[in-house]
């Protein structure tokens, strides 16, 4: 009875104590993260403004704004995106609603892609390099950067959109085949629409990884900060652009701290959208 | 929610079989795409990987690329003590983190605390590089100059690799079944005890995959470790020591690199990309074997 | 299917998609187009250059990247850039490349402003790399661990810096490893108990606008313009663009434009000194 009581004790002991370090670890993430956040808004809340963001860069960005570098990110992202999602998205409806999942080709798809996801973003910047810059004769370009993120986006674009095209209840396949419907009025009509929230959900996920890249774009966009003429001029993007001012412009440290803020508020934005959407997904998936 | 405004008869006869082709073609551009990655890094390596021996890397002197010294020793050793230790940290805290969202704070609570977590992943990494270098490095520089060094990138890289170990750890600790747990407590176990004995070995494989996935990460990482691990090629002899990882050797030579220094820099990224392909390998079968 | 010709379909293939998703008109680059690669030493001036000249020019664009020397050479050797920057003469070997001086420029030591430490000797600069001095008492200044910086291979001010000292890059024993010269600036002005060298024209350039860096004399001779020009700095160098082949029409236009003395306030507001080209 003695021994029974005191490994009682011992047990509650260990139990706040487990308890003790799990509370302290997450007091100190948290610190830590708000450390981080309490840093960037101090550092650069002063220098952000209405003509931070619509201005050129001045004296290799320690003055003027961050105007052209902003035009510049959205183009790689743009040519990015509009390559990478109508490739990502035929290959996740192929892959969820017209091949078996024993299927050896999708199979062989899937495992390529997966093998494509853990590919590091600095060997995508080695490619894009030798094949974008230097193969196809892109050169430092917006077309070479937008080119190799495409490559980098496949893999999560298309995950997210297989995931969503498989939560669509397979009621709704077969009931538009009993109406006679052909897989392709089904798909455009019924499944796409259905599971569109998630599709949005992806490609936000998959914008967010683009705004977030540098090391892809080190040696595909180049980093000239000025305002971009064409798709072929090099353009320096806002994460490049944290990276240029805080390694190699004495002084640099302030905008560069706008800048963060301007990028860390834009990828959150994108992030509590994108984490929206997934919600609305799965609260229908309950009511249906 | 459904849109069904436009006639079922689809204008543009867009047949089934045509439809199959133009997704067909889709995906093979996607499956090309990794095949495409893995002949130009080959083809980039081959003047090195054709001509110079491989036992090179290893018994070559130094790595001083334009005096044709390439040893890539304490380039991997550099990046492998930076993951580790990474690792080393991340882990306990992360499954700390998951264990708090799903077992001790109140629904509230842990639903702010995932949420901050996930905002955690959205900060990129050359913003953690930065504040790394504007405040961490500095802070170090007093305890123990030069501050730029293997212990800044561990801790950068602790942060990075945390939200992946919390969530893994957390979508793991949630798929358990519910009665296990309800057999524990009425079996009069304490909390730990019921984590300790039911809840963690349930969710052992979705945790190893989270840490295997967490590790690949931190190997291929490269703006954050570039810009607050010194990049000096040695072995470190304590956690103060500058170090070059092989992610951050890739993006620091590449711009100027020429003939057989390139090769080499692409047989490295070849390496990095084989490392990290058998591990997010190793994390899939682990995946595979929880769902089975 | 030759080489070329797949080449092109592709690209053919790749711009279609780009501009059929798009709906992007802006692809066609601007009528006339120069790309610059090279030593990050002398971008920051053709960067000057090349905006006068474009305001001069209308329909002209040029593109000024960094990157360090070798980079210059390889990517004018293979077409990337049309024009190279080169902070060195050529080498013997370097044959077929043509070379143009548009200023000079010399190499110098810096510290931290608040380093006691006002000058050293070749020899103590030796040590001190090598790791052979590790603490700034030894050289009279502070009890302070020295922080050497150097800078990545495959950069001539590190080429130019090695051979004055007569070190290989293996001898060398650094703390930091730094790119391009405003880096070793930032790193230095950082640090107070470090050591860099980089361009004087990079170095008075920070220096003036109140980053906390200076600049030490090299075998007594102090790191001035004034002395660079007059050739008593022991450690000087031309910066140089460097073409492929006899320079063509822009690129022709631009190299005279940079050598001429339109461009002399620019390469002195740079901290270089100008050459006299007649």
């Amino acid at each position: 009875m003695h021994e029974v009581r005191n490994t009682h004790a011992w047990q509650i002991l260990r139990d706040r104590g487990v308890q003790f370090l799990i509370y302290a670890s997450v007091l100190l993430i948290s610190a830590v993260f708000i450390w981080i956040l309490v840093d960037l808004i101090r550092g650069g809340i002063a220098h952000l403004s209405w003509e931070f963001l619509i201005e050129p860069p001045r004296d290799t960005g320690r003055a003027g704004g961050i105007a052209p570098i902003l035009v510049s990110t959205l183009l790689i992202l743009l040519v990015a995106v509009l390559t990478a999602v109508p490739i990502a998205w035929t290959t996740a409806i192929l892959l969820a609603e017209f091949v078996a999942v024993d299927n050896a080709f999708g199979k062989a798809v899937r495992f390529s892609l997966h093998v494509l996801a853990g590919v590091p973003s600095i060997v995508f910047g080695l490619f894009g390099n030798a094949f974008f810059s230097i193969y196809l004769g892109l050169g430092f370009s917006i077309l070479s950067g937008g080119l190799t993120l495409a490559c980098m986006l496949l893999p999560i674009l298309t995950s997210t959109a297989e995931a969503g095209l498989r939560t669509v209840p397979n009621t709704y396949r077969t009931s538009a085949s009993a109406l006679g419907l052909t897989r392709t009025a089904a798909l455009i009509h019924l499944i796409l629409p259905a599971a569109a929230p998630v599709l949005a959900a992806g490609l936000l996920l998959g914008i967010g990884r683009a705004l977030a890249e540098t090391a892809a774009l080190l040696f595909t966009s180049g980093y000239v900060e000025r305002m971009p003429d064409s798709l072929l001029d090099s353009g320096r993007a806002l994460a490049l652009h944290i990276f240029d001012l805080s390694m190699n412009v004495p002084g640099g440290d302030t905008p560069a701290y706008a800048s963060s803020l301007v990028l860390v508020s834009l990828l959150l934005c994108i992030n509590i959208l994108a984490m929206k959407f997934a919600h609305g997904l799965q609260r229908r998936k309950i009511m249906t | 929610m459904i849109w069904s405004k436009r006639n079922i008869l689809f204008p543009l006869k867009l047949t089934d079989s045509l439809l199959q082709g133009i997704l067909r073609a889709g995906a093979v551009i996607s499956a090309l795409v990794m095949l495409l990655i893995s002949l130009f890094l080959v083809v980039e390596s081959w003047p090195v990987l054709g001509q110079i021996s491989p036992v090179r890397f290893f018994t070559d002197t130094s790595w001083h690329p334009l005096e044709g010294a390439y040893q890539l020793m304490p380039i991997l050793a550099g990046t492998l003590y930076a993951s580790v230790g990474a690792l080393l940290l991340a882990i306990p805290l992360g499954i700390a983190s998951a264990l708090f969202i799903v077992y001790y704070a109140s629904p509230r609570l842990a639903k702010w605390y995932k949420r901050l977590v996930e905002l955690l992943v959205g900060i990129p990494s050359v913003v953690f590089g930065f504040w790394g270098l504007t405040t961490l490095v500095p802070l170090i520089n007093q305890l123990h100059p030069p501050g730029a060094s293997l212990l800044a990138a561990i801790l950068v890289l602790t942060l990075m690799i945390l939200p992946t170990i919390t969530l893994t750890a957390y979508s793991a600790l949630m798929a358990v079944p519910a009665e296990f747990l309800r057999n524990a407590i009425a079996l009069g176990i304490s909390r730990w005890g019921m984590i300790q004995g039911v809840a963690l070995p349930a969710a052992k494989n979705g945790i190893t995959a989270g840490i295997i996935l967490a590790a690949a990460r931190a190997l291929g990482e490269t703006m954050a470790v570039l810009m607050v691990a010194g990049n000096v090629v040695q072995y470190p002899e304590t956690f103060f020591d500058p170090v070059r990882t092989l992610a951050a050797n890739i993006a620091l030579e590449t711009a100027y690199a020429m003939g057989d220094h390139r090769a080499v820099l692409f047989v490295s990224g070849l390496l990095l990309m084989l490392l990290v392909m058998v591990l997010s390998g190793i994390a899939g079968l682990l995946e595979k074997q929880r769902h089975a | 299917m030759s080489m070329s010709d797949s080449k092109k379909f592709l690209l053919v293939f790749i711009t279609c998609f780009v501009l059929e998703f798009g709906g992007l008109a802006c692809a066609y680059a601007a009528s006339e187009r120069l790309v610059l690669t090279g030593s990050s030493t002398v971008a920051p001036l053709v960067g000057e250059m090349a905006r006068r000249f474009e305001t001069m020019n209308p329909g002209v664009r040029i593109d000024v990247q960094t990157g360090g020397t070798s980079r210059g050479i390889n990517d004018t050797r293979n077409g990337t850039a049309d024009i190279g920057m080169v902070s060195r003469a050529l080498k013997p070997d370097e044959n077929g490349l043509h070379a143009f001086t548009i200023a000079l420029d010399g190499i110098s030591i810096i510290l931290h402003a608040n380093n006691r430490v006002t000058a050293l000797s070749k020899q103590q600069i030796i040590d001190i790399y090598t790791g052979k001095i590790t603490n700034w008492r030894s050289v009279g200044g502070a009890d302070a661990r020295i922080t050497v910086v150097n800078k990545a291979e495959g950069r001539s001010t590190l080429e130019l810096f090695l051979h004055y000292l007569e070190l290989k890059n293996s001898q060398i024993k650094p703390h930091a490893i730094i790119g391009d010269n405003p880096q070793g600036i930032k790193t230095v002005a950082g640090n107070p108990n470090a050591i860099g060298y980089v361009s004087i024209g990079a170095a008075e350039y920070e220096a003036e606008r109140g980053v906390p860096i200076k600049l030490l004399p090299l075998d007594g001779v102090d790191a001035t313009i004034a002395n660079v020009r007059n050739g008593t700095f022991p450690l000087s160098r031309p910066l140089n663009l460097i073409t492929s082949r006899e320079p063509q029409e822009l690129a022709r236009r631009f190299i005279e434009f940079a050598r001429s003395l339109q461009t002399h306030d620019l390469v002195e507001a740079q901290y270089f000194v100008p050459v006299e080209v007649n």
